[in-house]
């Protein structure tokens, strides 16, 4: 209890801050699979968002346009100001200022713990390697796990990996960082690990949007819930609002299937 | 009802029984089939390998200058001795060899030390291999400067001239197909993917043999008159062309078996397509298809010897100029003998190395 209020308070004085991740009535189709129907959605400094909803619902997808691994078809998107055009060097910059955690990881299996920290600051930002291994192995420690930075991708635990990966994406000093399902692909014993994570990130003030469905981690940490189906935001509240009093029927229908198992 | 048990000791796998016998049992005659088998193939080898060593070894004549020296009960390895020369530097001058020499000790210095170890200097040694050492070569084979004097490509023979085709042809096939691979995989881009496709469906579709005789017969009818480049020159860019088609299908299978997410994760770290593709995508693309690329190489080394149609005498051709020698007719299967354990020794190499290669390169244990 004490862990909510103490992460409240520093979300109050971050809801007024300007808008980091800004979403004005956005479109995408697959094909002519209408996934994303007018989604607007705007994140301030520092807020942390949860986003849930049945599979399908274009939550993964919504995400991965913030950072153009999707592209939207109508409507604008704007991240630290920048906005999101064909453009490659604005997709570069807003890629490099947006870090993502992936469902499977995606750690570069070739390179070592170490490398695939250091990687994208050498290559990106031009920062000098001993800086950079310098930088990583501080993140590698907030993940707990600086005595693997070594080894290789392979011969690491599904929940390690998953660290490295947060660790990685850290290492850019991102503004953003976007969660794509980052528990999904584990063990139900490595899911702490992770989660206990991204708490940690969470209050330390990062701007997080998160894909899930770890309802725990939504209450302890998020400013806001979203409930996302058929390609639209359905609802949208606080997580105590919206756990305790869901508005709409599909909410409630999507949390009792997801809560009462 | 408690089910709480003393944790197991970890006990050591029960051991085969092994030993000669029992290996030759499992391995030789584990069933009548399999003994059956292993007979005939024993008597194959009885009338196989016998007569062979015979002929190649214990009737075998070794020394001599004449073909009358030979006995002709077994091999005549006087002719390779006599006409060894030929068959590793052709018709390049006896007194300028040593330029082939050094610059083949020059590449295996160079080469060798960044096939099997890791160095705080190797990029720049691969720097110097790639930039340097090519200018070196050139002018150490070509001459024509330095006080080096001029020897003609068409003097160039034997062995040393199938080195020069096959590396120059590795060389150059092997980035011109990442390249051709890249360009193919390119969606957003449909003019160049189609010249790539072109390109590499055509040159696969038609023989080597083709693709010498056109640039050799046919390029000099299209250039201007007065124009008229190396046949040495012409046949090291088809060969490197017709290689690199064949790498860009080798190269592209291993892009295709990089997971999306790999493309996905450097892009979102703000890596370029050049960027990610050179420090992510291709590292490991191209150690997925290290057999397949060998498997180029191997056939490439091979078809240099395709160069002789267009007059190169390379290491085959020189051995069947040695076969027409009129002092010394009638040893053709030595000399073809000794141009397959040549050829063989090179592939084999790499093929070697390639395995080697694999198992250094292994670092994930996949789950």
């Amino acid at each position: 209890m004490n862990a909510i209020q103490a992460v409240d308070s520093t979300a109050n004085a971050a809801s007024a801050g300007p808008a980091m991740v800004e979403l004005h009535g956005v479109h995408k189709w697959y094909d002519r699979f209408h996934v994303l129907k007018d989604i607007s959605l705007s994140v301030a400094e520092g807020e942390r968002i949860v986003i849930c909803g049945p599979s399908g619902s274009g939550k993964s997808t919504m995400i991965r346009c913030i950072n153009r691994l999707e592209e939207h078809q109508r409507g604008r998107i704007i991240v630290g100001g920048v906005e999101l055009t064909s453009d490659v060097k604005n997709i570069e910059k807003v890629r490099s200022e947006v870090g993502i955690v992936f469902q499977h990881f995606n750690l570069f299996p070739h390179l070592t713990v170490l490398e695939n920290c250091v990687l994208a600051p050498m290559w990106v930002r031009k920062t000098p390697r001993k800086a950079a291994e310098q930088a990583a192995m501080e993140y590698l420690e907030r993940v707990r796990i600086p005595e693997q930075a070594k080894k290789y991708p392979g011969q690491l635990s599904g929940g390690q990996q998953q660290r490295v990966a947060i660790a990685r994406s850290l290492c850019m000093r991102p503004k953003v960082m976007l969660f794509d399902e980052p528990t999904s692909a584990l063990d139900p014993e490595m899911i702490k690990e992770v989660l206990d994570v991204m708490v940690g990130l969470a209050r330390s003030g990062m701007t997080m949007l998160c894909v899930t469905h770890e309802m725990g981690f939504a209450k302890t940490v998020a400013n806001r819930v979203i409930f996302m189906d058929g390609g639209e935001i359905i609802e949208e509240n606080e997580p105590e609002a919206f756990f305790m009093h869901p508005q709409h029927d599909r909410t409630k229908l999507f949390l009792s299937q997801i809560l009462n198992h | 009802m408690t089910t709480h048990r003393q944790r197991h000791a970890d006990l050591p796998p029960p051991s085969a029984p092994m030993g000669g016998l029992g290996w030759l049992r499992k391995n030789l005659f584990a069933s009548p089939q399999d003994g059956a088998l292993t007979l005939l193939a024993l008597y194959l080898l009885y009338l196989v390998v016998p007569p062979l060593v015979e002929w190649a070894l214990i009737k075998a004549d070794w020394r001599g200058t004449r073909s009358e020296t030979c006995s002709r009960a077994g091999a005549c390895w006087a002719f390779i001795h006599v006409h060894l020369n030929q068959f590793m530097y052709g018709f390049y001058p006896v007194a300028q060899q040593w330029r082939v020499n050094l610059a083949i000790a020059l590449l295996g210095a160079l080469i060798v030390p960044l096939l099997f170890k890791r160095f705080a200097l190797k990029r720049w040694q691969g720097a110097v291999l790639l930039l340097v050492y090519p200018v070196v070569a050139f002018y150490l084979l070509v001459g024509g400067r330095f006080g080096l004097s001029h020897v003609e490509t068409s003097k160039w023979g034997g062995l040393t001239l199938t080195l020069v085709i096959a590396i120059v042809g590795m060389v150059a096939a092997l980035p011109l197909g990442i390249l051709l691979a890249l360009g193919r995989r390119a969606t957003n881009m449909p003019v160049l993917k189609t010249l790539c496709v072109a390109f590499i469906e055509l040159v696969r579709g038609v023989p080597l043999i083709t693709v010498l005789f056109m640039s050799s017969v046919m390029l000099p009818f299209f250039l201007p008159e007065g124009l008229n480049f190396d046949k040495l020159l012409r046949a090291l860019i088809g060969v490197a062309l017709f290689a690199s088609a064949y790498m860009a299908e080798v190269v592209r299978g291993g892009l295709q078996g990089i997971p999306k997410g790999q493309f996905e994760a450097a892009a979102a770290l703000g890596l370029g397509f050049w960027k990610s593709t050179a420090l992510v995508i291709l590292p490991q693309a191209l150690k997925l298809v290290i057999p397949g690329i060998v498997n180029t190489f191997i056939g490439l080394f091979k078809d240099t010897s395709l160069v002789l149609i267009i007059g190169l005498f390379d290491l085959l051709g020189s051995i069947q100029a040695a076969n027409a020698d009129a002092n010394w007719l009638g040893f053709s299967t030595e000399g073809y003998v000794f141009a397959g354990c040549i050829y063989w020794v090179f592939c084999f190499s790499m093929s070697r190395y390639s395995q080697w290669l694999e198992k250094k390169l292994q670092t994930g244990h996949k789950r």
